[in-house]
């Protein structure tokens, strides 16, 4: 689905990504763990390009999406992103909120835009919110809106930036369920998170990264239960 | 009541005779109707020039050195030379130099005055959308690009109406400044507001009563702007109520 080779970022002289190189296959579900600072926010924010890499090379669904003159905007509708601060447009409904793009890039017209919207609402049992606003919401009820608005584009993939940290505790396990059932629907997915308990139910593939690099990854078995790399077996420790 | 007559007869003296009131109703249709169409121009430029300035403040690194860089970049340049320049001179300046020397060939001083008024206000227009839609958080523009949206449909659909509710206050602002400047288009001997009233004070040598009348006038439609404002900022907020 996705391949990263020998990827490199840097903001001024920090260097934030170092030499990384990884393939997503379709359906896995890989969790992105490490420490603040370790990169992996950025290392995801690269796979759609809203962080130029300064070096190496990301194929998407065949495509070098780091080329000169792809559009991005085509690639992007296939890659669905999920932020940790949720990101709703506040100015608009949240039937607005998630039929805005589809309409605008001419996928739907406004009828079926306005129906599919509906459909997936009831998927995350928020039919009634459509015609309120989002800063009527709560947290999770934002993001669950915000996983919809991505759903919308049909993505063959989607990325998820810390999607629980914002949340009050209450409202993280309504939110890790659209992400599980997505999961179970077969949907690829990448996760930076800190909810190690999703990544050991939920994950096919455990990265751990630091200082810009991926240290170690595996399945969550050997992640969570056998770790290799020291780094690893610190950062584990402090978190589990 | 001797003062009530003298009062009454002093206001037909300099209103009603030889239909003196007629160069206070002309001069404020004057007045209208440039600053309307200064407002109409200034908007236009101002979030032209707001965009541009914008869109090349948030370049990404990797575009700087392509084809469409570079084009960013001179209109770049020209929109800053355009806003030093304009917001560096006075007003009066630029109006008798439109008058006298950019636009001598024209007769039509409606015209210059609202090509000069709508120039001179798209600067301050455009440092006001540009402020605002700096004030929007840049996780707005991720969103939408993240949806595959491009910039100038982001920027279009998401940015600037917030942009432009969370101005709103600061546009006001400077159409009223607008609206109490075009006074000065006496200079060139446009017939607006405060030159009917001036022209009034010439003829009968009462200073105090046309003066005052159009010192009112520009009251009640300043306060008229802030009312219309005030109604629209309301609607606007529609969606904040949490």
């Amino acid at each position: 689905m996705i391949t990263v080779n020998h990827l490199y970022k840097s903001f001024g002289d920090h260097e934030v990504l170092c030499d990384i190189s990884e393939h997503i296959a379709p359906g896995e579900k890989v969790v992105i763990i490490g420490p603040s600072g370790s990169g992996k926010s950025t290392f995801l924010r690269c796979m759609n390009l809203l962080e130029q890499p300064t070096g190496g090379q990301i194929i998407f669904d065949g495509v070098v999406i780091t080329e000169k003159g792809v559009d991005i905007n085509k690639i992007r509708q296939q890659m669905g992103m999920v932020f940790q601060h949720f990101n709703l447009f506040p100015h608009l409904s949240i039937m607005e909120n998630l039929t805005l793009a589809p309409i605008q890039l001419k996928l739907m017209s406004k009828e079926e835009a306005n129906e599919e919207a509906l459909n997936l609402l009831k998927l995350v049992n928020l039919s009634e919110k459509a015609d309120t606003y989002p800063g009527q919401l709560s947290g999770g009820q934002k993001q669950r809106i915000a996983i919809v608005r991505s759903l919308m584009m049909k993505p063959k993939m989607m990325l998820f930036d810390e999607p629980t940290s914002a949340l009050d505790p209450e409202m993280v396990g309504e939110v890790l369920g659209v992400m599980k059932g997505l999961a179970d629907d077969g949907m690829t997915m990448a996760v930076v998170t800190h909810e190690m308990g999703f990544a050991r139910e939920v994950a096919t593939r455990v990265l751990f990264m630091d200082e810009g690099r991926i240290m170690e990854q595996g399945t969550p078995e050997q992640i969570f239960g056998n770790p290799q790399n020291e780094r690893t077996k610190e950062f584990l420790s402090k978190v589990l | 009541m001797d003062w009530l007559r003298e009062f009454i007869d002093k206001l037909i003296f300099v209103f009603i005779e030889k239909q003196r009131y007629m160069y206070i109703v002309k001069g404020l249709r004057t007045t209208v109707i440039v600053t309307l169409f200064a407002l109409l121009l200034g908007l236009l430029i101002g979030i032209i020039v707001a965009v541009i300035r914008t869109a090349h403040d948030q370049m990404a690194e990797s575009r700087k050195g392509g084809v469409s860089g570079v084009i960013l970049n001179i209109l770049n340049t020209v929109c800053r030379l355009y806003l030093t320049i304009i917001r560096g001179t006075p007003t009066m300046v630029q109006l008798l130099l439109m008058f006298f020397v950019f636009l001598a060939s024209s007769n039509n001083k409606v015209l210059v005055a609202i090509l000069t008024f709508g120039i001179n206000s798209g600067a301050y227009v455009a440092e006001i959308f540009r402020s605002g839609i700096m004030s929007i958080d840049k996780g707005q523009m991720e969103a939408g690009r993240s949806l595959g949206l491009s910039y100038p449909v982001t920027m279009q659909k998401i940015i600037l109406p917030q942009a432009i509710k969370n101005v709103l206050p600061a546009l006001v602002n400077e159409m009223i400044t607008l609206l109490k400047e075009t006074s000065i288009c006496g200079y060139i001997g446009l017939n607006e507001l405060t030159r009917g009233g001036d022209i009034i004070r010439g003829n009968t040598f009462e200073a105090l009563l046309p003066l005052l009348a159009v010192a009112a006038i520009y009251l009640i439609i300043v306060m008229f702007f802030t009312w219309v404002m005030s109604k629209l900022e309301r609607r606007l907020r529609e969606s904040d109520n949490r």
